[in-house]
């Protein structure tokens, strides 16, 4: 396949110590490449969520090694960290996050503000067929809007992955296939790496390839060779 | 202990740093109301604990040379209880080691008895003996200040002759709890003493056998004064009575009457402030902790506590920090009332100081604290207590913003999506925003309250010492001597200029109101006193008519133009009419202005004076003051250098306790304020934030967020801070006017900066403790919980 984006090698995190020690990655070995869909699933406590947000650089691991790009992400310092979040890695989250005080466009254009090469918040709404949303404040969003202008906000500054923790968690099948479809059409059309964490496991079906997390390990994975369309996904 | 109690007791774990801050603001509450009404208390009970042991007089009154058998007639006058005739006279004192003259009084103590007015404190040694001519009994301040204990001696001149005088001992009166000199406008302990001498020994000195120059008298309860003053002076009109005057134009009780307003006008104004701050931020943080239990409430109310034991349990919670906040509030009114007590102690001298621990004050203190507490919470509680249990569990509904500085306008295009996040957010608690910019504000307000004080005074000693009173000393003579007597003052060593004045005491009276009035008279070339109008310009005093204070003017309600009944006090009660021809500004005291010419064609002894201003050579002050000493005739001489020196000594030391005080109270508040305001903010954005943080905004950007929003609110409170300060601070000169001194309404440019000064960095302090936060978030837990 292509290059590899993330090379994950060896992964352990550790919370806590002693007697209450709990192991949330034990040596999670993984690649992810350019450009592929994959969806990691497992039951709660699995590990999945840590290994995102150790990936997303909002988290460090107790050991083991991650590799962004040929570069080592462990290394990073705090600060280095903030950056390479505000550069490479576009996230969606289960609660949306929005600022409520925000409307549709501000809040995408919050990130493209800071950003070096960024789409502009109205593309961004564009792709999330938002566009007649744009000013209008969170709290006069559906669910499902909330979710697809978190995508739009996510991807207007042209990351090269976008990591979902459960985003269609909160939502109900029609509004979820229409998140599924807007993380889609980004992965098609601008070849962003996504990483999808989901219990859903009729979502597997979108991915090239699935991830089966269980006590902090991955304990198998399958490669898609024909990934459908989200509007095919059985719920 | 109950659960919902140990619920109370985490939460209070948790929210500690809140929770002090706002038992800070109660406590300066109440430690506020205990020290302004507990000193007050404590002044006034001492002051009437003291005048009734030692029988301070109702009236009193001076005449030149008057019989003691009119002690019956006097007597008899209804309502009087127990007079005493006296010798009271002014004299000139030569202490050792002190290089210019002190100025004192001779007062004369009964003979074989004990006074029965007035009567004096021992507080060493004894009185002097019956006929002693060398035994005196010194007023306290004054051996204290020059370190005399009984055995001491000093000189004074007694009626024109040097005299060794030994002290006997020390003591206190109710007649001179602030004990100030003849023309001074502060206690000068060194330069001023009162000393008791033998009645049969001052009348030998003073040729006034069988007679007597002043007296004081007591009176029973619900005695006419009124009446009392008129009968005595009709008994001494032939005498040379100068008025009867009751006990508020006695000076050192006018002066305590002064400071007992001054602290209830503290009392006033104060306390509520801080009352005001502590209901509005308990408010704040119990509406935003209860909203976030709001699910805990509904689950309480689900499984069966009522509405009532809900509503208790964060009643309690608030109680708990009032008790906090009352504890630091007693100990810290206790310490700071026994401060100014001690302040108390410099000018006002009393045998004992009753600082009673009173428990009522307490009470009070607590009590109202708890209750604007209480008031506080009450909507908060309210609002949650009501709602049923199912929508209580259900997560308030998101909240509603308005597109305000919507940037596709062009307008608002320069604005940066983190200053529209933070200017929506307080447009959307628009009352919340309103109140904890007040709150802010209220910090600045004392500030400038306290510091304008500066100002004031800067300008008062520039108008009094530097552009009113332009000589170098001036000097008072025994009696009023033909003009003459200028020659030989010009003869004194160093003396290089001379300005005669001649000084009478009268009563104005204009419609229904009378005031005792000084008349001073001066040259009409007068340089060394510059009379000011009202605009601060020099004025040469009129060829005839009175040039009055503009205070003296609106309490009279005199204009120019008005004729004013003038009785000449010490001129036989002779009443004359005068026209009023002009206002001057003036700081101390009443006295009006006529030019020496027409004052003397008023009094009908010819050209006459009885001091004089005068421009003296430096170098040789010695030389003047051991002639002064000298010179019978002269009974003070006070150098302007030494009474400013003095001046700003004192009143410095006072405002600068206060003014410490208040800034402190003031970063109290600001801190109380703002520091809960962020953590508020901080609690209900955190998700945001952390948004923010995740998507790669730096911790300094992400905080900007939270730090615009105080700044904006600071800002705010400067101008508002500013206006109040304004306001109080001419609350404050209204409700320091009196007869005896007012202050100038002067702020500078200088008070308005130094206090937003103050609150800025207070604020930026309080912002910083709570940034700190920011970069400690846990932006994992954060984002995984549902708001």
């Amino acid at each position: 396949m292509q290059k590899p984006i993330f090379e994950i090698n060896g992964l352990t995190k550790i919370y806590g110590s002693g007697e209450v020690e709990v192991r949330a990655l034990n040596g999670v070995d993984m690649t992810l490449y350019e450009g592929e869909m994959a969806v990691l699933l497992g039951p709660s406590g699995s590990g999945k969520s840590t290994l995102l947000n150790i990936v997303g650089g909002l988290d460090q691991a107790t050991s083991g090694k991650v590799l962004f790009d040929g570069r080592p992400l462990t290394a990073l310092n705090e600060r280095e960290l903030t950056r390479y979040r505000r550069e490479h890695v576009g996230f969606v989250f289960q609660f949306y996050n929005l600022i409520p005080s925000l409307t549709a466009r501000e809040n995408v254009a919050l990130v493209t503000e800071i950003s070096r090469a960024p789409m502009s918040p109205d593309e961004a709404l564009a792709m999330v067929n938002l566009s007649d949303r744009a000013t209008h404040f969170p709290a006069q969003l559906s669910g499902g809007e909330q979710q697809r202008i978190a995508i739009a906000r996510a991807i207007a500054k042209r990351p090269e992955v976008l990591l979902c923790d459960e985003p269609t968690g909160a939502l109900d099948s029609k509004t979820g296939i229409l998140v599924l479809e807007a993380l889609s059409t980004i992965n098609r059309e601008l070849g962003t790496t996504a990483a999808i964490i989901t219990h859903n496991v009729g979502i597997r079906e979108i991915a090239n390839r699935v991830f089966y997390f269980k006590d902090g390990k991955i304990e198998d994975m399958q490669v898609n060779d024909h990934p459908i369309s989200p509007s095919k996904v059985s719920w | 202990m109950r659960a919902l109690d140990k619920k109370l007791v985490y939460d209070l774990r948790r929210i500690w740093a809140q929770a002090l801050a706002i038992a800070l603001v109660m406590a300066c509450g109440v430690a506020t109301i205990i020290l302004s009404i507990g000193s007050y208390r404590s002044l006034e009970e001492t002051r009437s604990a003291f005048y009734e042991r030692y029988r301070f007089g109702s009236v009193f009154a001076s005449a030149v040379r008057a019989p003691l058998t009119l002690k019956e007639r006097i007597a008899s006058l209804p309502g009087v209880s127990a007079v005493e005739l006296r010798i009271m006279q002014p004299v000139l004192l030569d202490v050792p080691l002190m290089v210019e003259p002190a100025t004192g009084i001779a007062v004369s103590i009964p003979d074989h008895r004990e006074a029965l007015v007035n009567k004096v404190y021992i507080r060493q040694g004894r009185l002097p003996e019956s006929g002693r001519p060398d035994e005196v009994a010194v007023l306290e301040t004054f051996a204290d200040a020059h370190r005399f204990t009984p055995g001491d001696s000093f000189e004074a001149i007694i009626n024109g002759k040097k005299r060794k005088l030994t002290i006997v001992g020390t003591v206190l009166s109710p007649e001179f709890v602030y004990a100030i000199g003849p023309g001074d406008m502060v206690p000068d302990q060194k330069r001023f003493g009162v000393f008791y001498m033998s009645a049969s020994v001052l009348r030998a000195l003073y040729d006034m056998e069988g007679a007597f120059d002043d007296l004081s008298l007591t009176t029973l309860r619900n005695a006419d004064l009124g009446r009392i003053t008129e009968g005595l002076d009709k008994i001494l009109k032939p005498y040379g009575g100068s008025g009867a005057r009751s006990r508020e134009d006695q000076l050192s009780h006018a002066f305590l009457d002064n400071e007992l307003t001054e602290l209830k006008a503290m009392a006033m104004i104060i306390p509520p402030i801080f009352l005001f701050v502590s209901a509005f931020l308990v408010n704040m943080i119990l509406s935003r902790l209860i909203e976030l239990e709001r699910e805990q409430v509904g689950l309480l109310k689900a499984i069966g506590y009522s509405d009532v034991a809900v509503g208790w349990h964060y009643t309690k919670l608030v109680l708990a920090i009032g008790l906090v906040g009352m504890v630091i509030g007693v100990i810290a009114g206790q310490w700071l009332g026994l401060g100014l007590t001690r302040l108390y102690g410099r000018f006002f001298t009393f045998p004992f100081l009753i600082f009673r621990h009173s428990v009522d004050l307490f009470l009070l203190a607590t009590g109202v604290t708890m209750l604007a507490a209480v008031a506080g919470a009450a909507r908060a509680v309210y609002s949650t207590v009501r709602l049923p249990p199912a929508v209580a569990m259900q997560p308030p509904a998101p909240t509603q913003y308005r597109s305000l500085f919507d940037r596709s306008k062009r307008r608002f295009q320069r604005i940066s999506r983190r200053t529209i996040m933070s200017t929506r957010h307080l447009l959307r608690w628009p009352l919340r925003t309103f109140l904890t910019t007040l709150g802010t504000s209220l910090s600045v307000t004392l500030l400038v309250t306290a510091v304008f004080a500066f100002d004031s005074i800067d300008y008062m000693i520039d108008n009094i010492f530097f552009r009113t009173e332009r000589q170098d000393a001036s000097v008072s003579l025994v009696k009023a001597l033909p003009l003459d007597a200028q020659y030989s003052l010009r003869g004194l060593p160093g003396v290089k200029r001379v300005e005669p004045f001649r000084a009478t005491l009268t009563k104005f009276r204009h419609g229904e109101t009378e005031k005792r009035v000084p008349i001073v008279g001066i040259s009409n070339d007068s340089r060394l006193l510059q009379i000011l109008d009202v605009e601060q310009n020099p004025v040469k005093p009129p060829n005839s008519g009175l040039m009055v204070p503009d205070m003296l003017a609106r309490q009279l309600k005199l204009r120019p133009g008005d004729q004013v009944q003038v009785e000449l006090l010490e001129h036989n009660n002779r009443v004359v009419s005068v026209p009023v021809v002009g206002l001057v500004s003036s700081y101390v005291g009443l006295t009006s202005y006529m030019s020496l010419k027409s004052l003397n064609r008023l009094l009908r002894e010819g050209d006459r004076m009885n001091g004089a201003r005068i421009r003296i050579d430096a170098s040789s002050l010695p030389d003047l003051y051991q002639e002064v000493k000298q010179t019978p005739v002269i009974t003070s001489i006070a150098l302007l250098d030494v009474s400013l020196q003095k001046f700003r000594e004192t009143i410095r030391e006072n405002i600068t306790t206060m003014t410490t005080l208040y800034v402190v109270l003031a970063v109290i508040i600001t801190f109380g304020v703002i520091y809960n305001s962020a953590r508020i903010q901080l609690s209900e954005r955190a998700r945001e934030l952390a948004s923010l943080r995740v998507f790669g905004f730096t911790r300094g950007e992400v905080s900007s967020v939270l730090l615009t929003e105080l700044g904006i609110i600071t800002l705010l409170a400067q101008p508002l801070g500013w206006l109040l300060g304004y306001l109080f601070a001419w609350m404050v000169v209204k409700g320091f006017e009196s007869d005896l001194y007012r202050i100038p309404f002067v702020i500078s440019s200088e008070t308005f900066a130094n206090a937003s000064l103050v609150v800025i960095v207070a604020a930026v302090v309080s912002a910083l403790i709570v940034r700190r936060r920011i970069d400690r978030f846990d932006l994992v837990r954060v984002l995984k919980t549902r708001e």
